[in-house]
């Protein structure tokens, strides 16, 4: 049986990036995530896996470690929260361009600003809208558990590896700072170099033998055919993550009337939400998108025959409720219940939000 | 038959590197970006590490760079070349590496990076051309602007109390520990072209050799953002540039 | 079983650490954990609480309006937590410092003079095991042993030599801990 420890979601992500073979992390401080880093510069990796850890001088530099790290076909990733996040949105823009593969954790904290240091789910739009400039999409993964902080950095680093394509966990303050029991999986060993050249050769910076020419990393076309051409290949590629790739998971849908729609450290409070109605003899079920994108549209578009009622729970002023909206298109009524600033509700206060809101 | 094949070897007294693209330039006529490609691509040649070495373009008129030399390369947003640079280097401590950078890239927006770069000491090579101007973006005025130069940003000449004064970047890169060699060069006449490219094989080898951050400026005409046809453009360099930007190796250990 | 509680006092009273504890005790007995902290600058001297959630099937809520126990080592987390205790549950705390005592006839009153005591036995670093000790005996919710693991679980291995201490501060709270009338 693999080993079961008791860790901080933060401390999860350090731990699997050690044993699913990153090869290098860059990052720069910011509460509540600073355990990422400091998990790792205490575990050593380089000694061990030969894995690179690097404190930047700031996020906007560690965004483009990862550019860089990225374009020579290596496994990196870096972490953050909010503000920093903001700071990268550049770098990711770009990355999204050059069609590369990293992994960006963002710990959330409450914004706008400086904000607060409690947890908060603020940036689900510039997460899954894109934050950076351009016509770009990332894949977004929000973890509810430590485990799932965990298991989340090997699926990440799969699907952005499998695309070519950034990749973000999304989580907060509170799975961040939270600890549980996590189970360690197999390690994963680090490609060598020479493995990195047979897999991602023909196109990353691995130094340019006789039989090719030079692999070269852009985002840049000035010819505005070209750059439209890129952007249907991008579209074209988001589409297919569409099709392929939602992650969800649903508690107590099947005979459901009514439908909480919630992710992250919220559908961790809403299930105890759904325990209390249905203690009360309401049918309320929960549906936790896993991948915001690609988010769970057809699933939503599915449940919706049978429901009289959805409500999306975050801890934002409403932003997954227009995705759910979309998806629903005027089916049923949507409402939504939030908190914002760092402020968490509490299940029976979701309760209450939504007997209120549905006259139950 | 092939030019090539009329010319006797022993005839021969220039050739095009091998590493150069045949890529037309987009230079404008002038411009010392050219001189700086090719000594770059024959000091790899030279070294025979065009296998081993990675470059990281900046934005700028250079943003092409690599279009014209023919190795692997990453292209950055801007000012963040030495933050790509710092991470391929460390994820292959075996390959050259070097970031090439124009004063607004390097001395303005990307300020940050390139002092930590440097400070931290990373095995890479810098070449920094300072021609005192935007270029790409149509002759604004850079960090390196001099005092009075007019610009389209500085259209009555710089100013310090709007503009504060010029930046010498090298000079505060070479007191910073992490760098080994620091030097300051140009390429407008054949002499200067065979000392710059001592400085940038000399940049190379301490890459090579891990000793810190190798850091060359050059000196540079943008006569098109000048406004001056090429020769009139060296020599203003020459009579204004060099006083304030004094050519020769700052640091060397 | 479903264990809720809340334990909250001075940051440096060991608030956070017996928390971790009895979350490592409850994984050596098989039990599904969370810890959830109050964190930020109040963790530095001003005051620090966690929620220590043990159950035995999966965990919902990380986050609670109500508590099953709460532990109480200064006089803000009283004014604070007492309200929160469910009807029915547990209210344990240090008189040391409290000057507005728990009012609430509803719940299970219990003290324990774990700064004094530990104080008295030159082990003032394990007061908060004391309060611990305190604890699993009026809700014995897990086996000793299982919180030795814990223990040694929680404490890097440079600091094994304490074990010994520690576990003596447990029983010491076992033995001292009173239920107020």
């Amino acid at each position: 049986m693999a080993e079961k420890l008791l860790k901080k979601g933060n401390e999860a992500i350090a731990l699997a990036a050690i044993r699913y073979g990153a090869d290098g992390y860059f990052g720069y401080p910011i509460t509540p995530q600073s355990e990422v880093m400091e998990t790792l510069m205490e575990e050593m990796p380089w000694e061990t896996t030969g894995m690179v850890v690097l404190q930047a001088e700031s996020e906007t530099s560690s965004i483009n470690m990862l550019y860089g790290g990225a374009c020579c076909g290596k496994k990196v990733m870096t972490s953050s929260s909010s503000p920093g996040i903001s700071l990268m949105c550049e770098g990711l823009s770009y990355m999204a361009g050059a069609e590369l593969p990293c992994l960006v954790v963002n710990v959330i904290r409450g914004g706008p600003g400086l904000g607060t240091i409690q947890p908060a789910q603020g940036d689900y739009f510039q997460a899954v809208k894109g934050g950076g400039h351009g016509d770009y999409k990332i894949i977004v993964l929000a973890p509810a558990s430590v485990q799932e902080m965990y298991d989340f950095v090997g699926l990440g680093f799969d699907l952005a590896f499998k695309y070519r394509i950034p990749t973000m966990i999304l989580s907060d303050g509170a799975i961040g700072q939270m600890m549980e029991k996590v189970e360690l999986r197999d390690p994963v060993k680090r490609l060598t170099d020479e493995e990195i050249v047979e897999k991602y050769g023909d196109w990353a910076t691995v130094g340019k033998p006789a039989t090719r020419n030079g692999n070269i990393i852009s985002s840049l076309s000035l010819a505005a055919s070209e750059m439209e051409a890129i952007n249907l290949r991008l579209q074209e590629k988001y589409k297919t993550i569409e099709e392929n790739e939602i992650r969800f998971e649903k508690l107590m849908c099947d005979d459901a009337d009514y439908m909480l729609v919630a992710f992250g450290s919220s559908a961790r409070i809403c299930e105890s939400t759904v325990e209390i109605a249905r203690e009360k003899g309401i049918r309320l079920g929960l549906l936790r998108p896993i991948t915001l994108f690609p988010f769970p549209t057809p699933v939503i578009q599915k449940m919706t025959p049978q429901l009289k009622g959805i409500m999306s729970v975050e801890l934002n002023s409403g932003q997954m409720v227009e995705d759910v909206r979309l998806a629903v298109n005027g089916a049923v009524p949507v409402e939504f219940y939030g908190r914002m600033g760092g402020s968490i509700f509490s299940p029976e206060e979701v309760f209450k939000a939504f007997a209120e809101k549905f006259k139950l | 038959m092939d030019i090539n094949d009329i010319i006797k070897p022993e005839n021969l007294v220039y050739k095009k590197s091998p590493v150069l693209t045949d890529t037309v330039m987009h230079y404008c006529p002038g411009c010392s970006h050219g001189v700086v490609h090719k000594l770059v691509a024959e000091v790899i040649e030279e070294m025979g590490i065009q296998d081993k070495t990675i470059g990281i373009s900046p934005v700028g008129c250079a943003v092409f760079a690599y279009k014209y030399i023919n190795i692997d390369w990453q292209q950055a947003a801007h000012g963040r070349a030495p933050a790509l640079a710092t991470a391929t280097k460390r994820l292959y401590p075996d390959k050259y590496v070097f970031a090439y950078q124009g004063d607004g890239d390097l001395a303005s927006i990307g300020t940050a990076e390139i002092i930590h770069a440097c400070n931290r000491g990373e095995n890479i090579v810098v070449i920094f051309i300072n021609n005192a101007i935007y270029g790409m973006t149509g002759g604004q005025m850079a960090p390196t602007t001099l005092l009075g130069m007019k610009t389209a940003t500085t259209p009555y000449g710089r100013k310090v109390e709007l503009n504060g004064y010029p930046l010498k970047i090298t000079e505060l890169l070479a007191q910073l520990e992490g760098t080994c060699y620091v030097t300051r060069q140009s390429v407008q006449n054949p002499a200067s072209v065979r000392k710059a490219k001592r400085a940038i094989r000399k940049a190379f080898e301490n890459s090579g050799q891990k000793k810190g951050t190798s850091f060359v400026e050059i000196v540079a005409a943008c006569n098109s953002n000048w406004k001056m046809p090429p020769v009139k453009a060296n020599k203003w360099m020459e009579e204004n540039m060099f006083p304030f930007y004094p050519l020769g190796d700052i640091k060397d250990r | 079983m479903k264990e809720e509680l809340i334990i909250a006092g001075f940051g440096g009273q060991g608030v956070l650490s017996m928390g971790r504890i009895l979350a490592y005790s409850g994984i050596m007995q098989d039990k599904e954990v969370t810890w959830m902290p109050s964190y930020g600058p109040e963790m530095r001297g001003g005051t620090a609480n966690v929620t220590v959630i043990i159950s035995d099937k999966r965990i919902s809520s990380p986050i609670l309006q109500w508590c099953d126990t709460a532990i109480v080592l200064n006089q803000q987390s009283m004014d604070k937590f007492e309200p929160m205790v469910k009807k029915g549950g547990l209210l344990l705390y240090d008189p040391n410092g409290i000057i507005r005592h728990p009012t609430r006839k509803d719940i299970k009153v219990c003290s324990i003079e774990a700064a004094d005591l530990s104080n008295r036995m030159e082990m003032s670093k394990a007061f908060n095991m004391v309060v611990l000790g305190a604890y699993l005996k009026v809700k014995p919710i897990l086996e000793k042993e299982n919180v030795i693991k814990g223990l040694k679980k929680s404490l890097p291995e440079r600091y094994h030599n304490l074990i010994p201490m520690n576990e003596q501060a447990i029983e010491l709270g076992m033995r001292h801990v009173k239920e107020v009338i």
